[in-house]
């Protein structure tokens, strides 16, 4: 009786929540001057708030309440009958047939950018126990793509990770990312134990991996793939850290555009027709300051024994918006104006479907302000810092209000700010000029005010420019900055590029300048690209690390978690992992002129056969003049002389 | 090449060549300069034309409105810039940082060698700002630089006006596929000399500079903007660079296709373009503008922002712009169009400039010389020394006919003796290392010791050790071997004489215009020196073909050419200031051609003096 009484006061809860909804939704266009009206019209907040002043902020931050509790109010099954209650057909299917062995969750951040730029990253999580390397096949597939499904059986593959990324992140300006990726494509794939031909595997697994996203992941070969002994490991679970079974490339040229978009998108079991996935649009998306789109797979714990594992596929796209492109002039933002659409309604297959909006800047809505306004917030440690969200649930129908469509609008209230002193940044260049020798430079900021870390640095150059290992020089405020582990692959050429991992330390407060010579290597004259002087590209290297936290780590760990913050494994409660990419580099090697060849060799083969072979002649030999030949009575007789040993005639 | 395995046949032609010596050389001296000449003529000179397909197909619309707000900065950068008496940093950083860019600082400073009394300046120290417009999407692998020079007075306000009103209108654009660098350098090269060292972390004149914090990238281009006045007449475009090299002609088929496009009136060399190549001005003018352009271009020096670009590969010029008392101007937005239309074909680019000619002379912006067909005009008169070499080659081997002592006379003539050369040439060379050390070195003695400044002292000395020079070598190389010998004379002028052609065939072909002007003084007298000839007025033509009498003549040409002629005396002060002005330029931005002068042509130049009176 008691939980029916609860449920009671649930039910009457969101009839509440979505009365305001829907008059803050008409209050869009009606002057502000209204708000007071309804405030005081309100049944609930009516009796606390009678004797205050009736502010909108303070009733505001009335309303506002966690996520996490209103979780904890409401048991699954009693969320069940609720959502029987209000009477919601899709919902109802899910949780009246004994639990899936897969599930989907969709969900959305946006955050707005210190530099006031907006800031969308959307996550798609499939989970699916099953288990693909078992002798028979898996062949009734639900949400789980079917193409991905097979190439991790066929290629026994135990993690996969790809990215395909346009533009770079400005960590000076927009702080970290949730998911760090280098411009261009990245892969890297940690293959099970059982596969005895890797190199081989890899090689088919990228042509298949090509062909299922439309990019030129095929041009990975054996000279752009390294093996990192430590900068990548396994997120999933599993012991294995050989690397001899973990591939990595980059292709830094990479171009990332609509072709690779709708792949993606099929991927997805709405595929764009509903949920979160219909504001995919292209021309909007990529009209933007930065686009990334990454696949991760891997195997996570089913339960907290871990008894078993699923599989996990993870659908990730970050974008930035550039609030100062013309269409946009104004600082305010909604999803209509980024994505030219609105959401109207959850994937119908998802069992949760929700939009952050990152408020922890703005506390008091001084900043911007958001609107429609919600009341649920919820709490996350974000690489290491402590960050509140407001929470849109799609799968509540009170979320799109009467006129059946979310359009969140958020407006500027300040200026843009000044550049940020991320923690860990890191930056890369080529020194020097001239086209035969150079010297990379890759610059690691620590910003910490009082802790140094350690990280761990990878470079893959390839073999073109051949790197001067001896000239590595590690310097950090000015002093010899020793790593404590190196690990270098030299390159073989037409073969396999330079790997150079170091685990340096990086003192607080302090900029690491790591230095390696290197000189161009004079191509065959078929290995050029068409484009010649536009330049080689050269991958960025990656900086992983666990870097201390300056906010205390929130030890409450029972509170869900939103899916971002827990992608990498935190084992150290101080502080998190973070992993910066550096950007790549474009080197110019010499080049010939290639606008004349059948004249370059004809004149090269004239001087050589005229010029060279007569001079040649010229200098080599004596002339003398010769003598007319004798008459044969003058031979014999000098035979004869010879004979008896007389000079001859 | 049959014709010089017969021997009796090679001995006609060398026979031929000996005879004909001296009446071949005079036809190729005057080929040469006749050749040069005619390479300002109209007709036998190239259209320009678009190489690049990038940049040629592709239409543009140029849109940029605000010409007058960027005129209004530029009133406003001038205001903070007279109260903070320099660069007005804060306000820049400020300014920039509002139009949406990533700002960065870079400070630097520098003591000069000797006080520049040109620019008053000794102890240099200043701040760039520079801000960067990153491309949507992009990687940070490509970058594109637009400068302009903070220069004290009222100058170059109007320059920056319109840098900062560009920045905000590119700012707002979304084609942008390379990172755009918008830099204000303060006392002018030195901040750009700073600016580029500190971008590409090398340092190759011991500046201190503090390292930058933003890079976008490797640079494709760059444009320097000078513009002093609101309105303008024409637009000038400078291309020499520093040690004479210059970007790809492209970048100036750019500029001019441009300025036809929106109609604006464009020049090279301050000198408009005309169109009566027929009439006699027509063509002295274009020999005017090329002239002018050979003349900076053997000055090494680098003649606008832009030239300190050029060493790093980056195709640069610098646009400027004239204010004359021409009816037709032509506004801030028309300015700002072209250079939005410029950099938004530059931004098309897939490579780097490659297409078209390195190695041009321009006699007007529309037509161009290429290194085909200048280098003849070289090759005339480089043959020459390749002909008295050769004719001196004979006469050393082949034993004079009228052997009168017989024995004793041919052993002295087989053995010349390596000393009696060697002596010569270390001396000289000595004396052209003394030329090059000297005057930095010693100028606290010379302060000391004369009424004069550093600067004069430098250059007094300079001039002291030249002339010095002319006394030293041609007496010592008795001290070693007694009497010079004819066969010494000889085997000396044949080194000298091929020692002269590699030098100037080298030079012309890293800096022509260097090594025609060193060629057509040098070459007749290192032809026609011997011994014999009357000494006192062999020497004065020596003096007078000299090096340093070559760089006075010059001095009076150039102005000459500029319309600005001047008396004997300016012009010597003038001298006086051009050559400090060279050794500041070796100093502060590794200018090639005072140590080339001084280390190699001097020397080589004293071995013909040396010849003139051996005895």
């Amino acid at each position: 009786m008691a939980a029916h009484r609860c449920s009671h006061s649930a039910l009457l809860l969101i009839l509440c929540s979505s009365w305001v909804f829907s008059v803050a939704g008409s209050q869009e266009t009606t002057p502000t001057g209204d708000h007071h009206a309804y405030v005081v019209d309100n049944p609930q907040t009516v009796t606390e708030t009678a004797e205050q002043t009736a502010e909108q902020p303070a009733v505001v931050e009335e309303e506002r309440r966690w996520e996490a509790t209103e979780v904890e109010e409401a048991t699954p099954d009693e969320v069940a009958t609720d959502k029987q209650d209000t009477s919601a057909p899709d919902t109802v299917v899910h949780s009246s047939v004994p639990p899936p062995k897969d599930d989907f969750q969709e969900e959305l951040v946006i955050r707005p950018l210190h530099s006031g730029d907006i800031y969308a990253s959307f996550q798609f999580r499939t989970l699916w126990e099953t288990d693909f390397l078992r002798g028979n096949k898996v062949s009734h597939y639900r949400l789980f793509p079917k193409s991905l499904g097979q190439v991790i059986s066929k290629f026994s593959v135990r993690e996969l990770h790809i990215s395909f990324t346009q533009g770079y992140w400005r960590t000076m300006q927009w702080g970290q990312p949730f998911l760090p990726s280098p411009p261009g494509a990245e892969l890297w794939v940690w293959f099970q134990d059982s596969v005895t031909d890797v190199d081989g595997t890899w090689k088919e697994l990228t042509n298949v991996l090509s062909g299922i996203f439309c990019a030129s992941l095929n041009f990975i070969d054996s000279t752009n793939t390294v093996q990192p002994s430590a900068s990548f490991k396994p997120l999933g679970v599993g012991n294995e850290t050989d690397h001899r079974f973990l591939r990595y490339a980059t292709l830094p040229r990479e171009i990332v555009c609509t072709e690779n978009l709708t792949p993606w998108k099929k991927l997805l079991p709405c595929g764009s027709k509903a949920g979160l996935a219909v504001l995919l649009k292209s021309e909007k998306l990529f009209h933007s300051s930065f686009h990334s789109q990454a696949v991760h797979i891997r195997p996570v714990c089913k339960d907290w024994q871990c008894t078993t594992t699923s599989w996990e596929l993870r659908q990730t796209l970050n974008v930035v918006f550039d609030l100062h492109t013309p269409g946009q002039g104004k600082r305010e933002w909604s999803l209509f104006k980024m994505f030219s659409r609105t959401l109207t309604e959850a994937c119908p297959l998802a069992s949760s479907s929700k939009i952050y909006i990152d408020i922890t800047d703005d506390p008091q809505g001084e900043q911007f302000e958001v609107s429609p306004a919600t009341h649920l917030l919820s709490q996350a440690m974000v690489l290491g810092d402590r960050r509140t969200f407001s929470v849109y649930d799609l799968t509540q129908q009170i979320t799109f209000g009467t006129v059946r469509s979310l359009n969140l609008l958020i407006r500027w209230k300040s200026s843009e700010g000044d550049m940020l002193r991320p923690l860990l940044h890191a930056e890369r260049y080529v020194a020097g000029y001239g086209l035969q020798t150079g010297e990379i430079h890759t610059l690691m900021y620590n910003n910490h005010p009082y802790r140094s870390f350690p990280v761990l640095l990878l470079e893959s150059v390839p073999w073109y420019l051949r790197l001067y290992i001896h000239t590595l020089t590690v310097t950090s405020k000015g002093k010899d900055n020793k790593p404590s582990y190196i690990h270098y692959e030299p390159s073989k050429d037409r073969l396999r590029p330079h790997l150079l991992e170091m685990l340096v330390q990086l003192p607080p407060n302090s900029v690491t300048e790591v230095t390696v010579q290197f000189e161009r290597a004079l191509l065959k004259w078929t290995e050029y690209t068409p484009d010649p002087n536009h330049g080689f590209y050269v991958g960025s290297s990656v900086i992983s690390s666990l870097v201390p936290s300056i906010v205390a780590m929130n030890t409450n760990s029972t509170r869900e978690q939103p899916l971002f913050s827990s992608f990498f494994p935190c084992k150290e409660e101080s502080s998190y992992f973070m992993r910066v990419y550096t950007e790549p580099l474009l080197v110019n090697l010499p080049t010939p002129d290639f606008s004349m060849p059948y004249n370059v060799i004809c004149l090269t083969c004239t001087v050589v056969a005229v010029g060279y072979g007569s001079l040649y002649n010229l200098l080599t030999r004596s002339f003398q003049i010769e003598e007319p030949s004798p008459g044969l009575a003058k031979r014999i007789a000098n035979i004869i002389r010879k004979m008896r040993g007389v000079p001859p005639l | 090449m049959g014709l010089l395995s017969d021997p009796n046949r090679r001995r006609a032609l060398i026979n031929l060549l000996t005879r004909l010596n001296a009446p071949i050389c005079v036809v190729c001296y005057m080929a040469g300069v006749a050749w040069f000449m005619g390479l300002a003529f109209e007709p036998f000179t190239l259209r320009t034309y678009m190489s690049e397909n990038a940049m040629g197909s592709t239409m543009v619309e140029e849109r940029f409105p605000a010409g007058e707000r960027a005129l209004a900065t530029g009133r406003e950068f001038s205001a903070h810039k007279k109260k903070t008496g320099g660069m007005p940093v804060d306000w820049l950083v400020k300014t920039m940082q509002s139009r949406g860019l990533e700002v960065f600082t870079q400070r630097f400073s520098r003591r000069l060698p000797f006080p520049d009394e040109d620019k008053e300046r000794y102890m240099v120290k200043g701040t760039n700002v520079y801000g960067i417009l990153r491309a949507p999407r992009a990687s940070r692998t490509e970058a594109l630089v637009l400068s302009a020079p903070c220069t004290p007075g009222d100058n170059n306000n109007q320059a920056v006006g319109l840098l900062l009103g560009l920045a905000q209108y590119f700012r707002n654009q979304v084609y942008w596929a390379k990172d755009i660098i918008f830099l204000v350098n303060e006392h002018d090269l030195i901040g750009m000399q700073a600016w580029l060292e500190g971008y590409h972390h090398t340092n190759t004149t011991g500046m201190d500079w503090s390292p930058l914090q933003g890079r976008g990238g490797s640079i494709q281009a760059a444009l320097s903007l000078e513009l002093s006045s609101d309105v303008v007449t024409s637009l000038d475009l400078v291309l020499e660079g520093l040690n004479g090299q210059l970007p790809n002609l492209d970048l100036a088929n750019l500029f001019y296709a441009f300025c036809q496009k929106i109609g604006v009136l464009c020049t090279t060399q301050g000198k408009l373009q005309r169109n009566d190549w027929d009439s006699v001005s027509g063509y002295s003018h274009a020999v005017q503008t090329m002239m002018l352009m050979v003349m900076k271009q053997a000055s090494g020096r680098s003649w606008g922002d832009h030239g300190l670009f050029l060493r790093y590969h980056i195709e640069a010029a610098t646009i400027k712009g004239i204010n004359s008392f021409r009816q037709y101007k032509t506004d801030a937005t028309t300015t700002g169009r072209l250079l939005e239309g410029m950099y938004r074909k530059l931004n098309n680019l897939l490579e780097r400039l490659h297409q078209s000619y390195f190695f041009y002379l321009m006699p007007s912006l529309s037509h161009f010389v290429s290194i085909g067909y200048y280098m003849p005009a070289f090759g005339l008169l480089a043959v020459i020394l390749l002909l008295r070499a050769l004719d001196l080659w004979v006469q050393i081997a082949t034993p004079p006919p009228r052997t009168e002592d017989g024995v004793a006379d041919a052993e002295q003539i087989s053995s010349p003796g390596v000393l009696s050369v060697l002596t010569p040439l270390v001396i000289s060379h000595l004396t052209g290392v003394a030329l090059y050390t000297l005057p930095i070195h010693f100028q606290e003695v010379a302060v000391e010791h004369f009424p004069v400044s550093e600067t004069e002292a430098v250059v007094l000395t300079a001039i002291a050790v030249y002339t010095a020079g002319l006394a030293l070598p041609h007496n010592t190389h008795r001290l070693l071997t007694g009497r010079g010998t004819e066969q010494g004379w000889k085997v000396l002028k044949l080194v000298a004489v091929l020692y002269l052609a590699v030098l100037l065939g080298c030079t012309a072909l890293i800096n022509f215009s260097l090594g025609f002007i060193l060629a057509l003084t040098l070459v007749p007298v290192a032809a026609f020196i011997t011994p014999h000839v009357p000494k006192a007025l062999s020497a004065f033509i020596l003096v007078i073909l000299s090096p340093a009498c070559t760089l006075l003549f010059s001095v009076f040409l150039f102005q000459d050419l500029q319309e600005m002629p001047v008396s004997f005396l300016d012009g010597w002060m003038l001298y006086l200031s051009v050559i400090s002005q060279g050794i500041l330029d070796h100093a502060l931005y590794g200018s090639l051609v005072y140590p080339l002068v001084s280390l190699l042509v001097y020397p080589c130049w004293l071995l013909f003096w040396n010849i003139l009176f051996w005895k």
